[in-house]
């Protein structure tokens, strides 16, 4: 579990990243972060692992302040993936992998051995663990990224708009893969993306945020879609409109759902069943 | 500092003579990459030979190049002319590299929809890249400028008479001033010529001077 | 061609590699005094080099302080150095370190500044140590252009030991002087054949050392793409290396 007590972040430049957050993340759950720029979504993420340090206010890990952690060990215990993965370009992909295991002082034998595997964990061939970096696809890169914050094993993962740079077909086939592994591993992940649909689609807890870190709304997707907190989350959401604002008509006997503008959106198949808002797009 | 003052006529002359020695090579080389950098921007194989030929012209030191010159083309060893051509084969070297960097930085949609819209090779190169490779361009010119005003007091070695000779001549009299006074003046020379040069840019490329200093991006 | 001739037939000239100021020994110097300047340069150079491109601290003032050594011309910065310590070696070495040191510097920083950003968050973010960044990504991803920073400072070093002649006794260069002084083109000429053939052959080394020290993997992503988004800003970098003085 992790716990921000009333946090602010006031960068050297005067601005006011993050005024006065607080907020539970639950063990074992995604959690994602969403905004647009200026949220403070990344700033608030990179405390976590101690690469922003709160200017007051306090984050816990399993009730131990973060503050009295040394950074360096703190980082090695929790894997981060970033967008761009920010893999080494000059170290080939099993040794990415690798990296922090090393830095830990497992042996280079057993770890490259357990990077090997790792890439299967991540649906990447084995065959490109002696590549470098810059031969792979972005999707590769990602996955290698991913696979790179798993090596510890750790209890928290943090994901940095980890598909924001890679094409749309591409992404939706990572957040696809996320999902298995998350299903698979159960870690705790906070991510961080201005993508709603893919806050909803990833998310158990979805934090809304505004500009300063101040949080729009907090909830599950179908939460949050069906009672917005407010205007801004209704407009943020996209609840009043487009594909998300549907309504059934009947057509051939069936009722179809149709989104704001006219255009067809699925075919109802059910009846609503209490506290499951999922439609088969 | 006296010295200086009881020979503002010697630092004046010898000035005189550093610009004539300077100011042909920094246009000739401008002249003269032009060309060859767009070649060598062009084509990878003129790429290739015009570089490497360029680095290794640059890597010749000044003094034996003042020497080899007359034997190759025929100038006397303390003449003008020899120092000129000698400088304005560095300054060419520095700038070829510069005016093919700064073609290849036009961006790539700019040039495509230039071509798209009509422009021929020839209008393009003077309308599109040429000014758009401005920024870049002149701050290679300027390195030029400051390297040959430098260089150009090397030829007091061999008796070609420049700001240069005051450091010889000081340094054979046993005269501290006199040197200081010629590096300074040296300096001064080469700010001056530097300073012209960005007042030249100023006006050629008068969109540079718009440009908005982007804010710093903050994490989110 | 009866000149070059000449002086070929010079630099063959058996009577000029026996006894005082020989060709092998004048070369010995030459070469010499270029390797411990730069040896010199480098250990106050490289150290101050990496600090800046590592903390991002004090790359205004070095390039400051870089630029102006520049301007300063070579040759008045050794005849006023030969007067303040007098005729011999020690004015070239204190001459030549100084202007080796800011393409080395430039080098150093310039190294660690084109090295993409994200990848060193990354690494502090996977919790490297700062010593680990140093070590095992910044240095080993920057050395392609600290070498090249080291290679036009030897260019430099090696040019303007040849001018070091004129205040004292030694190196490649006493034959350029001693052949202007006495009016024989063909030593003048053939010692500055030998200067040539030494800063090419510098050169070359340097060139192919560059290119055996670029990391492999990056060496296959040489895409614009990845310079567009390399690092901070770096305004004049490439002057900063590429230009020199003799």
């Amino acid at each position: 579990m992790i716990e921000f007590r009333s946090v602010s972040k006031q960068f050297p430049d005067g601005t006011l990243a993050v005024d006065d957050f607080s907020l539970t993340i639950p063990s074992h759950r995604t959690t994602v972060l969403v905004g647009s720029s200026g949220s403070g979504k990344t700033t608030l993420l990179r405390m976590i692992n101690r690469m922003v340090d709160p200017t007051s206010g306090a984050i816990e890990i399993d009730d131990v302040d973060i503050a009295s952690l040394e950074p360096v060990k703190l980082r090695r215990s929790i894997g981060y993936v970033m967008q761009n993965s920010g893999l080494l370009p000059h170290r080939k992909v099993v040794d990415n992998v690798a990296t922090v295991p090393l830095l830990r002082g497992v042996p280079r034998k057993t770890a490259r051995a357990d990077a090997l595997a790792l890439l299967d964990t991540v649906g990447l061939d084995r065959a490109l663990a002696d590549r470098y970096p810059s031969q792979l696809s972005g999707g590769q890169q990602q996955r290698v990224g991913v696979a790179r914050g798993l090596a510890v094993n750790p209890n928290i993962l943090l994901m940095d708009e980890p598909f924001g740079a890679v094409d749309p077909i591409v992404r939706a086939e990572l957040q696809q893969e996320l999902i298995r592994l998350q299903t698979e591993l159960g870690k705790t992940v906070v991510f961080v993306t201005h993508d709603v649909d893919e806050a909803f689609l990833l998310g158990d807890q979805v934090v809304i945020l505004q500009e300063g870190g101040r949080i729009a709304q907090i909830g599950s997707p179908a939460d949050i879609l069906a009672n917005p907190a407010n205007d801004f989350v209704a407009s943020f959401v996209g609840a009043d409109r487009g594909k998300r604002a549907l309504h059934v008509e009947r057509s051939d006997g069936r009722d179809v759902l149709v989104d704001s503008d006219g255009r067809l959106a699925g075919v109802l198949v059910g009846d609503a069943v209490p506290g499951q808002a999922r439609v088969t797009p | 500092m006296n010295w200086a003052w009881t020979n503002l006529d010697l630092i004046w002359d010898r000035t005189i003579d550093h610009l004539i020695l300077s100011v042909p090579p920094i246009i000739l080389s401008f002249v003269i990459a032009l060309p060859l950098g767009w070649l060598a921007n062009r084509y990878r194989l003129s790429r290739g030979v015009i570089l490497t030929a360029s680095g290794l012209l640059y890597a010749i030191p000044s003094f034996p190049m003042f020497i080899v010159l007359p034997a190759l083309v025929g100038t006397t060893l303390r003449s003008p002319l020899n120092l000129v051509i000698a400088l304005t084969i560095y300054g060419v070297a520095l700038m070829v590299r510069v005016v093919a960097d700064g073609l290849a930085s036009v961006d790539v949609d700019v040039q495509r929809s230039a071509v798209a819209v009509g422009f021929s090779t020839w209008t393009n190169f003077w309308q599109v890249e040429l000014p758009l490779a401005g920024p870049v361009l002149l701050a290679g010119l300027r390195v030029v400028a400051v390297s040959t005003v430098s260089l150009a007091t090397v030829g007091a070695v061999i008796g070609a008479q420049s700001l240069g000779s005051l450091f010889t001549d000081g340094f054979q009299r046993g005269i501290q001033a006199e040197i200081i006074a010629g590096i300074v003046a040296t300096v001064l020379l080469a700010l001056l010529l530097d300073g012209a040069l960005v007042a030249a840019g100023r006006i050629a490329l008068p969109w540079t001077r718009l440009r908005k200093t982007s804010k710093v991006e903050t994490a989110t | 061609m009866t000149i070059f001739g000449a002086a070929i037939a010079w630099i063959l000239d058996a009577a000029n590699y026996t006894g005082a100021g020989a060709i092998p020994g004048r070369v010995l110097e030459h070469l010499g005094f270029t390797f411990l300047t730069l040896v010199v340069a480098s250990a106050i150079a490289i150290p101050f080099g990496f600090a800046i491109g590592h903390t991002g601290r004090g790359r205004g003032l070095a390039v400051a302080v870089s630029g102006g050594l520049r301007a300063i011309p070579t040759l008045g910065l050794l005849t006023l150095v030969a007067l303040w310590i007098g005729i011999g070696l020690g004015a070239p070495y204190v001459a030549l370190t100084v202007l080796a040191i800011p393409p080395i510097l430039a080098g150093a920083y310039a190294g660690f500044e084109a090295i993409d950003r994200g990848a060193i968050d990354a690494a502090r973010a996977v919790g490297m140590s700062e010593a680990q960044i140093l070590g095992q990504v910044e240095i080993p991803l920057g050395l392609p252009l600290l070498i090249g920073g080291l290679r036009s400072a030897a260019l430099q070093v090696v040019a303007t030991a040849t001018l070091a002649a004129y205040v004292a006794d030694f190196g490649l260069g006493r034959y350029l002087f001693s052949g202007l002084k006495t009016r024989d083109y063909a030593q003048m000429l053939g010692g500055s054949i030998l200067v040539v053939v030494l800063a090419l052959a510098l050169e070359g080394i340097f060139a192919m050392i560059q290119r055996i020290v670029v990391p492999r993997g990056v060496a296959t992503s040489r895409l614009p793409v990845d310079r567009a988004r390399s690092a901070r800003p770096r305004p004049g970098m490439e002057s900063a290396i590429t230009k020199g003085n003799r």
